[in-house]
């Protein structure tokens, strides 16, 4: 009994190894990257398209509209980023109904990760919108006092980001795991189809905090049309 | 310890990795494509509605027209109507006219042709009646009726008036020739001796006198002397006689033709 799947290693030479996390998000990689490929290659600008070409457009445009409901002004700048979170947390959660699949976001590390990113990409965004002098000031709003508290509040949230992910991508095959030891047939599917439910849950939160995230670090001074998740 | 740093430090360049092809693989692509559909259809919808515009203001160029041109239609059906009209009026005057025309003409012609064969029956009537009465007249003429005559005739010369025996004495007087006496038949030597005797005793004179017959006279005797005569005959009755039946005809053609009444002409105007 493992909690994650970096306890599964495949190969080791001292600092490097190869475990299961890296293999299986390398393979969730390529899944996604021959798939985008496969649609894209052959793609209709007419009026008539490929139901996946569909499927597609319809994901990218939600992604799109969801970024611009957040309040983010120019949605497509932030879509390679927030759009990758969301589809590799989601296809990482999707992917648990094949046996034997380890979700790579079940691992601390990955989660770490994918905190890490979202919190070098705030900074990021954040001064290329209005430039490191203004991103600097928003760190003492209202006043000066309120630095160290923002920086606190800063890290703490991207603990809490990657916290939160693996907790329950962990959770969700744990209790399945446990499940079916207890009762093995009918009842780990229905916990699968629960996780399949929290997965895409857990997927949008993490990609629609990052992006309201950014939106606070681009957009300090500007009235936010945003929802909160 | 659940974290491992070897994995996050994989795991952030597997996620930027997968960032960057996923930009350049899906994302891009698809909203390339949406893009140009939607300029597409945007496009297309501009199109549209700049034909659709340009077919509303054809088709008020159109209704424009047609408006133009039913009126002008019905301009020209009332000028057609109109002339119609006045050439039908025209055409019947004209028929009127030439049928009044005709009518007239050919009431004359009926008129002239009744007055011909009225006149030609006249005349008929007349020549035939006279030609019997000559016949007759002929037929009964004889001796006997040339004796009567000499006596008539010598009776004449007696009461010759004054003025009519004056002119007669001048011109035996004026003239050489004989004195000429004409009768129907020869007449017989006691009668001739007889006529010369009245004569000579009528203007004191010896006349000298010459005897000769025609049948023209049909009956009767008669003197002429230098354009002057005297005498008595049948054909000189029958003469006046016809003299007077021809002017009483041209008297009654002239009373024809002036109250000659209008008669109704044939319906020439089938209005």
């Amino acid at each position: 009994m493992h909690l994650s799947p970096d306890e599964i290693i495949f190969w080791q030479d001292g600092f490097l190894k190869l475990n299961a996390t890296i293999v299986f998000t390398w393979a969730l990689m390529l899944v996604l990257v021959v798939g985008s490929l496969l649609v894209t290659r052959k793609l209709s600008r007419d009026l008539s398209r490929s139901r996946w070409q569909n499927l597609l457009e319809i994901l990218v445009t939600g992604i799109e509209k969801q970024i611009a409901e957040v309040g983010l002004r120019d949605a497509r700048t932030y879509l390679g980023f927030l759009g990758t979170l969301f589809l590799f947390v989601a296809a990482a959660s999707l992917a648990t109904i094949i046996p034997g699949y380890e979700p790579p976001t079940g691992s601390l590390s990955t989660t770490t990760a994918l905190a890490l990113c979202v919190l070098v990409a705030v900074p990021f965004f954040g001064i290329a919108d209005q430039g490191l002098g203004g991103y600097l000031k928003s760190y003492m709003e209202p006043t000066v006092m309120m630095l160290p508290f923002n920086i606190i509040s800063e890290v703490s949230r991207t603990l809490a980001l990657a916290v939160r992910l693996f907790g329950n991508m962990m959770s969700g095959t744990m209790i399945i795991a446990i499940l079916l030891t207890i009762t093995p047939f009918l009842f780990p599917i229905l916990m699968t189809a629960l996780g399949l439910l929290t997965g895409m849950v857990q997927a949008y939160i993490f990609s629609i905090l990052a992006a309201v995230y950014i939106a606070a670090a681009t957009r300090t001074r500007k009235p936010k049309p945003a929802t909160n998740p | 310890m659940l974290i491992d740093w070897f994995t996050v430090g994989a795991q952030v360049i597997n996620f930027l990795v997968l960032v960057w092809l996923l930009k350049r693989f899906l994302y891009r692509p698809i909203l390339d494509a949406i893009d140009a559909r939607e300029q597409r259809i945007a496009a297309e919808l501009a199109d549209a509605d700049a034909k659709r515009a340009e077919a509303k203001q054809e088709r008020e160029t159109f209704q424009h027209k047609n408006q133009e041109f039913d009126q002008q239609r019905a301009a020209l059906f009332t000028h057609a109507m109109d002339e119609a009209k006045a050439e039908r009026r025209r055409l019947l005057d004209e028929a009127r006219q030439t049928a009044d025309a005709l009518r007239d003409k050919r009431q004359e012609a009926l008129r002239q042709e009744a007055d011909q064969l009225n006149q030609a029956l006249m005349h008929r009537t007349e020549q035939e009646v006279f030609a019997i009465a000559r016949k007759t007249l002929t037929d009964l003429a004889g001796a006997s009726l040339e004796e009567r005559l000499v006596d008539v005739f010598i009776e004449r010369l007696g009461a010759m008036d004054s003025e009519a025996h004056t002119l007669f004495a001048e011109a035996l007087k004026a003239t050489s020739e004989p004195v000429r006496v004409r009768s129907a038949f020869e007449l017989p030597p006691a009668q001739r001796e007889l006529i010369q005797a009245a004569l000579n005793s009528r203007f004191e004179t010896e006349v000298p006198v010459q005897f000769e017959a025609g049948p023209d006279l049909v009956g009767g005797i008669e003197l002429t002397a230098n354009g002057q005569q005297v005498g008595w005959s049948i054909a000189d009755h029958l003469r006046s006689l016809e003299q007077g039946v021809r002017e009483l005809l041209k008297a009654k053609d002239q009373s024809d033709v002036v109250p000659k009444p209008a008669q109704p002409a044939p319906d020439a105007t089938h209005s």
